[in-house]
């Protein structure tokens, strides 16, 4: 198969940024589109240019390394898939293929297709665990959850912690994610004694490092490549609104 | 927090047993001699691997590395192969630090350079494992010497290889140690399970 790639080129956070044109050809449709970028940058590096940078992990959709938005989408045109499993044969023969960053004022670009996404490690670590107590692991039995929730807070688990909601939200709002991590533990009695500050602080902190506000567009649902739901969003909110309410 | 929460790891309590009692250790300080002699060591290889600017890209040498390993230290290995292997990963790690073009600079982003330098390390790892598969003259689980076999069976040697060891690197161009630790069963006595 044979592409017309416009890859976003950066050099680094300071410098204008462009759209830079490639061709790439001999192309197997069975190649994921990180795969596709291995060749391209392999073709770069032999005739001495720099090659693409990009991030990427596990290559197997569990790690939430790899982002770009493709063809205006975030991840590509699959619903509920990263980019790592997005196949060349979902493109035709031929296609035209726009490449670009996860763009939000918050995820500052680092080099071409890198951004920094750390504001979310800073947002989990005001809230994104549970404390336990060292020693041995007490039996699972002694902690009933109800069946009904337990497949709620996995539902919120799977959250990968990519970033595809805040590049797809107009607002630039990381609500999707921060309401899967507060979900997810305020659903569990794991979670219950920090449950009020964890609210407090994390929404805090999410809003400290620049993250929009919700509109319910629900265009982070649309995007989100582990189908977070929108229904976590309303979940935070009212975890903030008992937690401000009780807190001195 | 149960099941699985992907890209926030959950630790063993083992684990936080051990660093419930390090959370108190203070930073280390970066002033003792043996830490300026480290940084100074990684600098120094980093600058002369990025000045190499040869004709071979990272992923060439990456792929050669797996060839030779898939090649001659799989599950079935022979010391002839072995020992052919061990010239040829010393023969690439020698073509790797003159001839690797790695792109970029070192004050830069550079995801190749980073590539490089673990390349640069499973060369070495690679050598290592090639020396020990050549060590252990028995066949026993994922090791498979074909010399030592009865008809496809793999052949043990209890007497000389019930150790569990660890191997010191001293020098990249010197053979490693080995440091041993005998396992001495008191309550079993060790068997041979046959597969047939």
């Amino acid at each position: 198969m044979k592409f017309n790639l416009k890859v976003w080129r950066q050099k680094n956070a300071k410098a204008q940024g462009k759209l830079v044109d490639y061709t790439i050809d001999n192309i197997n449709a069975d190649m994921s589109f990180l795969e596709m970028v291995d060749v391209l940058n392999d073709n770069l590096t032999r005739k001495g240019e720099d090659p693409i940078a990009f991030d990427h992990d596990c290559r197997e959709g569990i790690c939430g390394m790899c982002s770009m938005y493709i063809s205006g989408r975030a991840h590509g045109p699959h619903h509920a898939a990263t980019t790592c499993q997005l196949y060349m044969r979902s493109f035709k023969d031929g296609d035209t293929i726009y490449v670009e960053p996860f763009r939000a004022g918050a995820f500052p670009i680092i080099k071409d297709l890198v951004t920094d996404r750390s504001a979310f490690d800073r947002i989990i670590a005001k809230g994104g665990f549970v404390s336990v107590n060292t020693g041995q692991a007490q039996d699972a039995n002694n902690l009933p959850v109800d069946k009904a929730d337990a497949e709620k807070a996995m539902d919120a688990a799977a959250c990968i912690g990519c970033g595809a909601c805040v590049a797809a939200c107009p607002n630039s709002a990381a609500m999707l994610f921060v309401s899967a991590k507060i979900s997810q533990l305020a659903l569990l009695p794991q979670g219950g004694p920090e449950r009020n500050n964890r609210a407090i602080n994390m929404v805090n902190q999410m809003d400290e490092e620049g993250f929009g506000n919700c509109t319910n567009i629900g265009a982070c649902e649309a995007e989100c490549p582990k189908e977070i739901k929108l229904t976590n969003i309303a979940r935070m909110n009212r975890e903030y609104l008992v937690a401000s309410l009780i807190n001195e | 927090m149960q099941g699985l929460a992907d890209g926030y790891f959950v630790i063993p309590y083992t684990i936080g047993n051990y660093l419930s009692s390090e959370i108190f250790t203070k930073a280390i300080p970066t002033d003792h001699p043996a830490f300026a002699e480290a940084e100074k060591q990684a600098k120094e290889s980093a600058e002369k691997l990025i000045g190499v600017k040869g004709k071979k890209t990272v992923d060439d040498f990456h792929k050669e590395l797996g060839k030779i390993m898939w090649e001659y230290c799989g599950m079935a290995r022979t010391a002839e192969g072995l020992t052919h292997a061990r010239k040829l990963i010393q023969d690439l790690r020698k073509e790797f630090w003159s001839n690797v073009n790695i792109p970029g600079s070192l004050n830069e982003f550079n995801p190749e350079f980073d590539k490089a330098g673990r390349v640069a390390d499973f060369i070495e790892l690679g050598e290592l494992m090639v020396i020990d598969a050549l060590n252990r003259n028995e066949s026993c689980g994922g090791h498979f010497r074909s010399e030592y076999q009865d008809a496809g069976e793999a052949k043990r040697d209890d007497e000389k290889y019930a150790y569990v060891a660890a191997w010191e690197h001293k020098a990249v161009d010197a053979d490693p140690v080995l440091h041993k630790e005998e396992l001495v069963y008191e309550n079993i006595q060790l068997q041979v399970r046959s597969y047939k």
